[in-house]
């Protein structure tokens, strides 16, 4: 009979083990559906996780790509990581994203096309405060009214699709694109163009935001008294009030950053890959946020390695889409399963197996 | 050299888990109808012995033997068809549920509810133990809660009964109950184990002892012919000092509590109504309670977790309702509440992490909310020491830590901090002797230096060993302090019950 024992303290191994086990084990299970899908499982998983760099026939389109969406990927999974070490769950990252760059865009198609050197900073704060304040609203309804904020920032997103979508095709629509939904493209206004900083390489302002955004919250969880409060927050709540934290605030600066992170994500992807307001601009990366920065296990270099991981089973999961017609479920369910496995081998850093023997004799 | 009286012998039992041996070659049986105690300090082994006996751990080496038959329990569901039962220190009852439906839960075949009310009831009649089966679980005293647990066993007919710390809940009252009722099942050849800290109450219940220490067995005795105090440095293997208190110099009153009224937070809460009293420099305030009579809550407002009108609390003079927990550290008042895992500690972090939790703001670790972890390490590195804490260092987590090394830990970080007030809700509650020893004398050399202390426990032995002044709290009323000196059992037994001893006796 096999069974779980707790461990008298979480293992420290397993706690670096169970993300490697949990891609490993991803790409064999992925295999396995790939081959049931009737395609060529090893094949498959090289145009996944190895043509996207090595390739040349498409690296030198897909690196830069790599970059481009782990971007604002890690930016938000940071984010999300402080609320979700403190017990917050801010699920709504998609929402704050959008709003965020409809903030963000709005600051520019208000003045444009006047060129202005600070033009582009002015727009990440306005899409950071975007973000912060589609965010304060299920962090306010919670330390106000004690709702429930995974469910509120969730609806959130969908309130901030419709939004989104009567920007395109109202409020922010470009006047002289002759009655199509979108905005003006910022790639072709100077000042607003959220412009690569070396050619080719996919580094833009939000990537250098992303590192900094790594750095920052390595910083503040591992030196500072407000990362440890958020720490002991998280590992105990009781424990965290006799230590003083004041769980209202705490809510408060864990859902405004998240948000605001999100919100800045939103912007410097409207600014630049995108270009403009348009009603599919919402891709997904406030939920997949989510899984890297489980799968980074909440700790921010993980969510950078983590962010880069997720963002090559994007970039060669489209690839295997095109070149062998794999269909796009398909890379869903395997990008699920990679949490579905981080999850289940996580069992092990708080549990050990154990083979017992039968029933007493 | 098995004779039929032994139930369950133990040979060569043997345990160990990374870095600790908990059980090592450890032998010794128990008689039917004996009962037996389990006497060592905390970490000496006791848990994981009795875990192995009910099923909860597979030793790595050596051999039980129940009645004559190998027994070696893979779940706890074996050894209770084995008749091998347990009560455990900690209650597990879904408060929402009435008697019979808790009860019900933990039986592998219940049976009909009718029937299972009507075995409650005779159960509970012949063992003396008054207990109504429809009773909702949440509206019970921790007494009444632990007969629920104990007729839960009776009704499965146990050859052994194991009790783990059973009377650290129960009021002298009560604790007679239970002893009539354990001596009765004696006598009707259950065997018992009995685990106490209690020595006195091992003298008066049991006829056999076992003693362990660092997971071994270093001796047994029958403690009606031994002194609890030659017991303890079996345990200790050292010679014990029990805390002497000088009466110190009282000094001026320092904190006051004046007309403190709570409503209940929860269902299962206790309102705390119309609260006054006050301590004094130099000064232990003991107060008694049985538990859930509104310590907890009573605790929280001291505490600054809960925060009332502003002038119910005092402080030197000073209003500080409003205050929470960090601006009271601020000014000197701290505290230690009850429950170790989880409030006085986080358990998956380490103790340097624990010790930077509350001693953050007085020990100057986070100047300007930069963390200095060097000075971090170094306080908790100092708790460690100066009060003994059994660990392999402060990067340890603090779940990994028994629970007398833990609270000795938690204690000592509040101590050392150089309180004006200094509230601790059960300061030794599962702790063992020496330990508990440790903690009462660190206390009471805290007044001495000119604290003022307010002790919340349900240990009344400990309350008058360290108290200057004693009250009680019932059901969130409190008496009126008095004087611990010239005390009686019977006069805390009154005050527990809500009632004044003077105004008794005038009546």
């Amino acid at each position: 009979m096999i069974r779980l024992e707790r461990r008298p303290a979480p293992s420290k191994n397993w706690t670096y083990l169970a993300p490697l086990l949990a891609v490993a084990t991803t790409m064999a299970v992925g295999a396995i559906m790939f081959a049931l899908l009737g395609k060529d499982p090893f094949l498959a998983i090289k145009t996944i996780f190895w043509d996207p760099i090595f390739s040349p026939q498409f690296g030198s389109y897909s690196r830069p790509q790599l970059l481009v969406k782990a971007g604002p990927l890690i930016l938000i999974a940071i984010g999300l990581s402080l609320g979700f070490r403190a017990g917050i769950w801010n699920i709504g990252a998609e929402g704050q994203y959008i709003m965020g760059a409809l903030a963000g865009a709005a600051v520019a198609l208000a003045v444009y096309p006047m060129e202005l050197p600070v033009l582009l900073p002015l727009m990440v704060i306005a899409g950071a405060l975007g973000g912060w304040a589609w965010a304060m609203i299920p962090g306010f309804l919670r330390t106000m009214f004690n709702t429930n904020e995974i469910l509120v920032s969730l609806l959130l997103v969908y309130v901030a699709e419709q939004i989104l979508a009567a920007a395109s095709v109202g409020f922010l629509r470009n006047p002289e694109g002759g009655g199509f939904p979108g905005s003006r493209n910022l790639q072709s206004y100077p000042s607003a163009h959220n412009a690569e900083i070396i050619a080719n390489s996919g580094i833009h302002w939000g990537v250098v935001a992303a590192l900094i955004s790594v750095i920052a919250a390595y910083v503040l969880l591992q030196r500072h008294i407000l990362g440890f409060h958020i720490k002991l927050a998280g590992e105990a709540p009781r424990a965290a009030k006799l230590a003083g934290v004041n769980p209202a605030r705490l809510i408060l600066f864990c859902m405004g950053v998240s948000g605001a992170l999100a919100g800045m994500a939103g912007l410097f992807e409207v600014a630049g890959p995108a270009g403009k307001v348009s009603i599919d601009f919402g891709a997904g990366y406030g939920f997949t946020a989510i899984i890297v920065a489980f799968l980074g296990r909440l700790h921010p270099v993980g969510i950078l390695l983590a962010g880069l991981l997720m963002a090559l089973t994007y970039i060669g999961g489209e690839l295997a889409q095109l070149m062998l017609s794999l269909p796009a479920a398909a890379i869903q369910a395997f990008q699920g399963m990679l949490l579905f496995f981080l999850l289940a081998f996580d069992v092990f850093s708080h549990y050990r197996l154990r083979l017992a023997p039968g029933r007493a004799a | 050299m098995n004779s039929t009286d032994d139930l369950l012998v133990i040979d060569g039992v043997t345990k160990a888990y990374p870095g600790v041996v908990a059980n090592s070659d450890v032998s010794f049986r128990i008689r039917k109808g004996e009962v037996h105690a389990l006497l060592g300090e905390n970490g000496a082994g006791k848990s994981t012995l009795v875990k192995t006996i009910y099923g909860l751990v597979t030793p790595d080496a050596g051999t039980m033997t129940l009645d004559g038959q190998a027994y070696a329990p893979a779940e706890p569901s074996a050894a209770r068809q084995a008749g091998v039962a347990m009560v455990f220190q900690h209650f597990s009852l879904f408060d929402a549920l009435s008697v019979a439906e808790n009860i019900a839960l933990g039986m592998e075949t219940p049976p009909k509810r009718r029937v299972l009310a009507r075995q409650i009831r005779e159960v509970s009649e012949a063992y003396g133990l008054p207990l109504s089966p429809n009773r909702r679980v949440g509206d019970l005293s921790a007494g009444e809660r632990q007969r629920v647990e104990i007729v839960r066993c009776l009704l499965q007919n146990p050859r052994l009964l194991i009790m783990d710390e059973p009377t650290s809940v129960l009021t002298p009252q009560e604790v007679e109950i239970l002893f009539r009722t354990l001596r009765q099942l004696s006598a009707e050849g259950t065997a018992i184990l009995y685990i106490s800290h209690k020595l006195d109450e091992i003298r008066a219940l049991c006829d056999t002892a076992t003693i362990l220490r660092h997971g071994k067995v270093v001796g047994d005795c029958v403690p009606r012919d031994t002194s609890a105090r030659d017991m303890a440095e079996m345990m200790v293997a050292a010679k014990l000092d029990t805390p002497v208190k000088h009466p110190g110099t009282r000094g001026e009153e320092v904190f006051a509590v004046d007309g403190l009224s709570l409503p209940a937070a929860s269902q299962f809460g206790t309102a705390l109504k119309d609260i006054a009293f006050s301590v004094r420099k130099g000064e232990i305030l003991g107060i008694g309670g049985v538990a859930g009579n509104g310590q907890d809550e009573l605790f929280a407002v001291l505490s600054g977790e809960t925060r009332t009108a502003p002038g119910s609390v005092a402080f030197q003079g000073a209003p500080v309702g409003r205050l929470g927990p960090h601006e009271r550290r601020a000014i000197g008042i701290l505290s230690a509440p009850e429950e170790r895992l989880g409030h006085a500690a986080a358990p998956d972090m380490s103790l340097a992490d624990n010790a930077l939790m509350t001693a953050a703001l007085r020990m100057k670790l986070a100047p300007g909310g930069w963390i200095d972890w060097k000075g971090v390490r170094a306080y908790a590195e100092k708790v460690i020491k100066g009060f003994d804490v059994r660990t392999p260092g402060a990067h340890t987590a603090a779940g990994a830590l028994s629970g007398g090394n833990l609270q000795k830990f938690v204690v000592g970080r509040e101590v050392m901090q150089d309180p004006a007030l200094l509230i601790v809700n059960q300061p030794t509650w599962g702790v063992d002797a020496a330990a508990a020893a440790h903690i009462r004398k660190a206390l009471i050399k805290l007044a001495e230096e000119g604290a003022a202390l307010i002790v919340i426990s349900q240990d009344l032995d400990e309350l008058m060993e360290i108290s200057d002044r004693i009250t009680a709290i019932c059901d969130g009323r409190m008496v009126r302090p008095r004087p611990a000196q010239g005390l009686t059992m019977n006069d805390l037994g009154l005050m527990l019950g809500g009632r004044d001893p003077e105004e008794e006796a005038v009546a």
